[in-house]
């Protein structure tokens, strides 16, 4: 054996790798993950605005009216469209995700994964169609 | 024709090179071959200082976790067939450091395991004489699913968490822990709960859900992470509100 390889006993030399600040770009399902933490920013913005618009309520009509206006603006309505989309992809993978953490066990068997992520389904569809017929129908 | 396959496979000589390298071989091609037949070729025909863990070339002692094209996998359970035509990259799992080629040290897993108490604990023994403890198919069922776990660390090579929070008990040990919890003849939850609660614990974890996919065993350590959460914030409102009540 030469003599300059030498054996750190009882001591191994380890290599530690490093993660890349790119981490959530190797795969794709690390890249989704890190969108669906990003929705939460766009669901905060839709509570901040609804708090905003209860605001405005409480300030009387013309402030209501005043609101309501700005809302229509390109601006807006381009945040609010993008804001929709990630607030779907927000639901959706989420209620996909429920029956990982809700087990239910009825008479000894675990309820099916289908059953507790359509339940989700139906009461956010249940929901929808309330609020829906609620500022619908006038 | 003999057909062959290449391997790509990591190699780190502590004792020659400051850092990991690549060395690939030219194996026959074997419709029946996993990955580890090819590793073990290679260590009997071509290399004999290719270092490597593995033992029972089944699926079952979990000691042959490695990085295979990218993805954690057993290597004694993926067939070369599956990566045609190769080249195969082969390297060490992933966030644990690397000891020498395609061997890992996985101290830290040992040590976390341990801390999450993976044994049933019992306010106090029975006597003898009143005999065993006795458990229904309808119990066992509820935590047989995480009680498969074979300790290949191959979620922990999956969680990008572990990886940017050392700190993290991470998936397999917190799958053990909620393994005991549900088990009926265990008293240990509150004892398990105190622990997990702390930095590193179930809150660390962002539900990323890599490792139920990658796991071998189905053991679904993501859902075991995800029921524990509901139950220790279960657990925790209940205390707020009948603080006198929750033990
Ligand atoms: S939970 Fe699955 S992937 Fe993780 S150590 Fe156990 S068997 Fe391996
Ligand atoms: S060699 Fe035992 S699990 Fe692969």
């Amino acid at each position: 054996m030469s003599s300059d390889v030498h054996y750190t006993l009882h001591h191994p030399k380890w290599y530690r790798r490093r993660v890349s600040v790119w981490w959530w770009l190797q795969k794709r399902s690390y890249a989704q993950f890190v969108l669906r933490e990003l929705t939460s920013v766009f669901v905060a913005f839709f509570a901040v605005v609804s708090l905003w618009q209860l605001h405005a309520l409480g300030e009387g009509p013309e402030a209501y009216a005043h609101f309501m206006a700005r809302l229509k603006s390109p601006l807006f309505l381009a945040l609010h469209g993008v804001t929709f989309l990630f607030v779907l992809f927000h639901s959706i993978t989420w209620f996909n995700l429920a029956p990982t953490a809700i087990v239910v066990r009825l008479r000894g068997k675990r309820v099916p994964d289908f059953v507790i992520a359509g339940m989700n389904y139906l009461v956010w569809l249940v929901a929808s169609a309330a609020v829906a017929w609620l500022l619908l129908r006038g | 024709m003999a057909e062959t396959i290449t391997l790509s496979v990591a190699r780190y000589r502590p004792e020659e090179e400051a850092e990991p390298t690549v060395q690939t071989y030219e194996v026959p091609y074997r419709k029946d071959w996993v990955v580890l037949d090819a590793l073990n070729y290679i260590k009997d025909q071509l290399d004999g200082s290719l270092s490597f863990r593995w033992s029972c070339r089944m699926g079952v002692c979990g000691s042959c976790g490695m990085t295979v094209n990218g993805e954690p996998k057993l290597t004694c359970a993926v067939f070369l067939s599956d990566y045609l035509p190769g080249p195969i990259r082969v390297e060490p799992l992933q966030y644990f450091p690397i000891v020498r080629d395609l061997v890992v040290d996985i101290s830290d897993f040992l040590e976390k395991l341990q801390k999450v108490k993976p044994w049933i604990i019992l306010k106090e023994e029975k006597p003898l004489s009143e005999g065993e403890y006795r458990q229904t198919p309808d119990q066992l069922d509820t935590y047989k699913q995480f009680s498969m776990c074979i300790n290949c660390m191959l979620c922990y090579a999956a969680c990008p968490i572990y990886g940017l929070e050392p700190g993290f008990v991470g998936p397999a040990a917190i799958a053990l822990a909620q393994r005991y919890n549900l088990d009926s003849r265990d008293m240990g939850a509150q004892e398990r709960l105190d622990i997990l609660s702390q930095k590193g614990g179930i809150w660390d974890c962002t539900f990323v859900g890599e490792c139920t996919k990658v796991c071998p065993e189905n053991v679904d350590p993501a859902g075991a992470i995800q029921q524990y959460k509901l139950a220790g914030a279960a657990h925790w409102f209940k205390s707020l509100l009948l603080p006198w009540g929750a033990k």
